[in-house]
């Protein structure tokens, strides 16, 4: 591969790795402060009112890093993927523009409502808005999905004999089979991210006996909340995206299994270790016949492998195959842990097991890499394709921007990123330390 | 339908420039004119719950640009590639800055995120100026459609001027939105500052139209084909003489109300000097991408339409509103930031 393109990939795959981190928490978190104020609203708890208070100063500086960081990929498709843009814009260009008009005018107009304050704004106004923010960022992630889910499984459209390709059907990229699944998927994610940042952040304040009240709210929620979001996170969700994969892009489902051998009754492999020059995997553990079951509902199935592809058709596989297990291992562990978790709270022992609590607040990052690493699955495992079945990766570049002009960029990026990273944690970390019962106007 | 859609783009820049205009003019503004804590405070309060939704139209206009024009897009955007890589690291040391701030009251943390909106704030004013005058010039296009914009090709004395233009213009529309938003003694130097900057802009405006035609060398192909078209550039003289009867300190929002006709008046004369080209080539007339060679299919071109379109007009309505509900004077006690 040429080095041109490769800077390009690595460009976007780490400025759009590192946007992500924050919409997670955006999306999630703004549907927990929505919840929190509305429970308020209804009950009269001053306690909902204190932890809606609290998650709005995280979700601020949260927020304010996603679009700081989100700007630069609308201008990447342009900057380093000309050609891609210039060949598909009028197609899945549909849904991009939309997220700015529908979506994040929503949001941004609702934040400013919803950070001015009850003080300001009135409260129902301040309620109203928070539903706001949390409804323009669920949108504006469902457009961006679907913009994702045309490169995936394009739709919609026609080509014409010098092989440019016109919009046939609005509706068709709008409700593109593949984004709902992966919408549902990526949502649920981010609402069981945001379900461990609130129990990680409350079993801290319990183990370190500050703000008990709030913390015994923050861990029950989170572990109700976490009971239901990590089993959807699996099924339906996880399992009704995996049968698109294996409908539209069955190289990458070899490549997420490492399955080099076409074979019927295919076994899951649950460790092992791909060598793609021989083409086994090492070290396997299998569970007979269940991949066969998992694609195709039979566990007699034949589920075609690797080596029936050509390899210019193969996805990297390790990354593939690496990512997507440790996707699926964490999914299983939060599961697990959840459910203990709700096993402590039946017994009443959830706010004094230190050692349930520690786990907790440990598992904050974990949430965060199952995500990335669900992405790294989608993206890479649709490699060599940019849009999948119709252009290759290296055809969609900048052809005039030189791979020296990118890695400086790059350079650039890593360095206000690594910047802007450890603001992030340190803003946070202030915040933490001062806790929920802190007076906003302390602030000013 | 090609001609809509570029009125569209022409629109979503145009209220692009006039919104995120005084965020940015503040901004430029802001260490000269807010001399201490509470009074850059109340600068930042006074674009703190509006700057993100202004900026959002120029992402919407960037991602309609993507699917009515997507070859002015690819072209465009990858041919500015570095000094577009410097926008969106301004953008993000701006965003960061206005956000940042308030987080902690330490003096020099605050001073640290002051000098990063002020600088943010000029330097992205002055490249989307630079950006804006070269595509007025003409960009060196080839055959295949794109061109290789380097720092020494796009920092001509033309775009440098226009450059200056839109800190000028932007920076007297800022000081306009103070003298709206604010009382006391920043109210007062927010109306000196608008005085002495309508002089400077009526100076740069003169300068840059003559360089246009110079440029240009001669008149605009609209312009001839259609001398109607001589209304939009005759705003221009009409917002700078209601800018200047505005100067007195009791007529702040007409003062505010004649910036943004400037403004608009300058986005849509040049529009109308580009139009119906998008991206002028210098190379070969026939190499410059204008609105039909570089449009989507029209099935494209009319769903999107429609689609947007619709969603604009609820973002206007309720644009107004958010700029209602913060209507009026800021006051410290009130503000988030
Ligand atoms: C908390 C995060 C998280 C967890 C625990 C899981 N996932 Fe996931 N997964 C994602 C977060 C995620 C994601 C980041 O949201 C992705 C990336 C693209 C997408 O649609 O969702 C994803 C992608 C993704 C894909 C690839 C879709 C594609 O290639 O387009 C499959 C097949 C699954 N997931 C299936 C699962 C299964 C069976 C899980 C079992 C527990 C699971 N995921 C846990
Ligand atoms: C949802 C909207 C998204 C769109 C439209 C999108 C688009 C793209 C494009 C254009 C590329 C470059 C071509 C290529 O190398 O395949 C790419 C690559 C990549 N994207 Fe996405 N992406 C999206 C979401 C994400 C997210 C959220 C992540 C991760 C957090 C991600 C991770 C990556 C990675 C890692 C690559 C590099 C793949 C490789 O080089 O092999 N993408 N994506
Ligand atoms: C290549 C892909 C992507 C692009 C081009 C992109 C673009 C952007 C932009 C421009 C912003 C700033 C908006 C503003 O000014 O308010 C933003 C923020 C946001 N993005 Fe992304 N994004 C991408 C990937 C994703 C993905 C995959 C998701 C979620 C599934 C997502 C969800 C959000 C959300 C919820 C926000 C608003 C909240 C926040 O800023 O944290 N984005 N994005």
């Amino acid at each position: 591969m040429n080095e041109a393109v490769f800077a390009h990939r690595i460009q976007f795959a780490f400025t759009v790795m590192f946007h992500y981190l924050f919409p997670i928490l955006t999306m999630g978190l703004g549907f927990f402060i929505a919840l929190f104020s509305t429970l308020h609203l209804l009950t009269k708890d001053k306690r909902y009112a204190d932890a809606a208070r609290f998650w709005a100063k995280i979700f601020a500086v949260n927020f304010a890093l996603g679009v700081v960081t989100g700007i630069p990929l609308e201008f990447e498709f342009g900057t380093n993927w000309s050609r891609f843009s210039s060949f598909g814009g009028g197609v899945f260009g549909q849904t991009l523009p939309l997220e700015g008009v529908y979506a994040f005018f929503l949001e941004s107009g609702f934040l400013g409502m919803f950070l001015a304050g009850e003080k300001r704004v009135g409260r129902t106004l301040h309620w109203i808005s928070g539903l706001g923010v949390a409804a323009g960022s669920l949108l504006s992630g469902y457009f961006i999905v679907a913009t994702n889910a045309w490169m995936q499984h394009p739709v919609g459209y026609e080509m014409d004999p010098s092989g440019a390709i016109h919009l046939k059907s609005f509706w068709a990229v709008l409700l593109n089979p593949y984004a709902i699944w992966q919408y549902a998927h990526t949502i649920n994610g981010a609402l069981l991210t945001a379900a461990f940042v609130i129990g990680g952040i409350g079993a801290f304040y319990l183990l370190s006996d500050r703000h008990r009240e709030f913390g015994m709210l923050s861990v029950k929620t989170a572990v109700v909340a976490g009971v239901i979001l990590s089993l959807t996170q699996l099924f339906p969700t996880g399992d009704l995206n995996g049968a698109d994969v294996v409908r539209y892009q069955p190289v990458k489902l070899a490549a997420m299994e490492g399955l080099f051998d076409t074979v019927q009754g295919a076994p899951l492999a649950i460790v092992g270790m791909p060598d793609t020059d021989t083409g086994t995997l090492i070290d396997p553990i299998y569970i007979p016949d269940f991949l066969s079951f998992l694609a195709y509902g039979n566990f007699r199935a034949t589920v075609a492998g690797l080596n029936s592809y050509s390899k210019d058709l193969w996805p990297p596989i390790e990354l593939t195959y690496y990512c997507y297990h440790i996707m699926v291992g964490l999914g299983t562990l939060f599961i697990g842990q959840m459910l203990i978790g709700l096993f402590l709270l039946w017994r009443r022992k959830l706010y004094s097991s230190r050692w349930f609590l520690w786990t907790l607040m440990f598992a904050i990052p974990f949430p965060y890499i199952a995500n990335e690493a669900g992405w790294l699955v989608s993206e890479v495992g649709r490699q060599p394709w940019l849009v999948y079945g119709l252009m290759r990766t290296p055809a969609g570049t900048s052809a005039n921007v030189a791979a020296g002009e990118t890695i400086f960029t790059l350079m650039g990026f890593a360095g206000i990123y690594a910047v802007l990273s450890i603001l992030f944690l340190f803003l946070v970390a202030r915040i933490i330390n001062r806790g929920p019962q802190e007076d906003a106007s302390a602030r000013a | 339908m090609n001609v809509t859609w570029f009125f569209m783009l022409g629109a979503m820049l145009t209220a692009y420039t006039v919104l995120d205009g005084y965020d940015l003019g503040v901004g430029s503004l802001s260490l000269w004119i807010a001399k201490n804590d509470d009074e850059r405070r109340l600068a930042l309060n006074s674009i703190g719950p509006v700057w993100n939704g202004n900026e959002v139209w120029l992402l919407a206009a960037g991602g309609m640009l993507v699917v009515s024009f997507p070859r002015v897009y690819a072209a465009g955007f990858s041919g500015f590639y570095l000094a577009l890589m410097l926008v969106l690291w301004l953008l993000i040391l701006r965003g960061v800055s206005i956000e940042f701030r308030n987080q902690s009251r330490d003096p020099l943390w605050r001073a640290l995120w002051d000098a990063g909106f002020w600088f943010g704030s000029i330097l992205l004013a002055f490249l989307l100026g630079v950006a804006l005058g070269n595509v007025v010039r003409g960009l060196p296009i080839g055959s295949d459609g794109y061109f290789q914009g380097t720092f020494a090709l796009l920092l001509n004395p033309y775009s440098l001027l226009t450059g200056i233009l839109t800190v000028v213009v932007l920076a007297w529309h800022g000081a306009n939105y103070l003298r709206v938003k604010t009382e006391g003694a920043l109210f007062e130097r927010a109306v000196r500052w608008s005085r002495t900057l309508w002089w400077i802009t009526v100076a740069m405006v003169i300068v840059v139209t003559v360089a246009t035609f110079v440029v240009l060398s001669g008149t605009p192909h609209t312009f001839r084909v259609y001398p109607v078209a001589w209304v939009i550039p005759f705003f221009i003289l009409v917002g700078l003489v209601w800018g200047f009867l505005s100067r007195g300190a009791d007529r702040s929002a007409a003062a505010f109300r004649s910036s943004v006709l400037l403004i608009v008046a300058l986005m849509l004369t040049a529009a109308l000097t580009v139009f119906p080209n998008l991206l002028p080539s210098t190379t070969n007339p026939q190499y410059s991408l204008n609105i039909y060679n570089a449009a989507s299919s029209p099935h494209a071109l009319r769903v999107s339409l429609i689609a947007n379109a619709l969603g604009m007009i609820a973002v206007a309505v309720y644009h107004t509103y958010v700029h209602r509900v913060f209507h009026g004077k800021v006051k410290l006690e009130e503000g988030h930031y």
